[in-house]
């Protein structure tokens, strides 16, 4: 998993159908300072995060699980909402 | 997923038998403010995109999740036509 702030969100009409009733958002990574690193990406949501938040994502085909049974064509996927993190 | 643009389509006549009947594009990936960012792809179309249409397209394994493109040898595949991405300020 990936650390991520939430910086928006995307609406799609023509979708696959799938994917209706999936919140899509857009994600910055960040680093463990908390700064910005590496390009923005678009995820579904599965814990009802909102824009402004800091999160942690799933990459790959795991994105989807949250979702079983249904099969949402999705490659990243939020998964937590971080409260805060803390370096040793 | 990531953000492209549609900039074009790809004809082929000799193709795997699983891609026969498959549109495909050619992608450009964009950041949300619709500034181009990385190299072109090829993504199957599942959603009847056009060129100049902004597009989510999904990669790697989860292409195949897609609907109609089960078993099919796909790494990229457009879900979706983008009506509007909203970012926030500062960001």
């Amino acid at each position: 998993m990936q650390l991520a702030k939430v910086i928006g969100d995307v609406v799609m009409t023509r979708k696959d159908e799938n994917l209706t009733g999936v919140k899509l958002l857009v994600l910055q990574p960040l680093a463990a300072d908390g700064s910005n690193i590496g390009r923005t990406l678009v995820a579904v949501d599965a814990v009802g995060a909102g824009v402004g938040e800091t999160v942690f994502f799933v990459r790959g085909k795991e994105a989807s699980f949250p979702f079983y049974p249904t099969e949402v064509p999705a490659d990243a996927g939020i998964v937590g909402i971080v409260d805060h993190w803390d370096l040793g | 997923m990531i953000l492209a643009r549609i900039v074009g389509t790809v004809v082929a006549t000799r193709k795997d038998p699983r891609l026969v009947s498959n549109k495909l594009m050619v992608a450009r990936p964009m950041d949300p403010h619709g500034k181009p960012e990385g190299s072109y792809l090829v993504a199957v179309d599942t959603v009847d995109a056009g060129v100049g249409e902004t597009v989510l397209i999904v990669s790697g394994s989860s292409a195949r999740m897609a609907a109609g493109l089960k078993d099919c040898p796909v790494d990229a595949a457009i879900v979706g036509i983008v009506d509007t991405v909203d970012v926030a300020a500062g960001d």
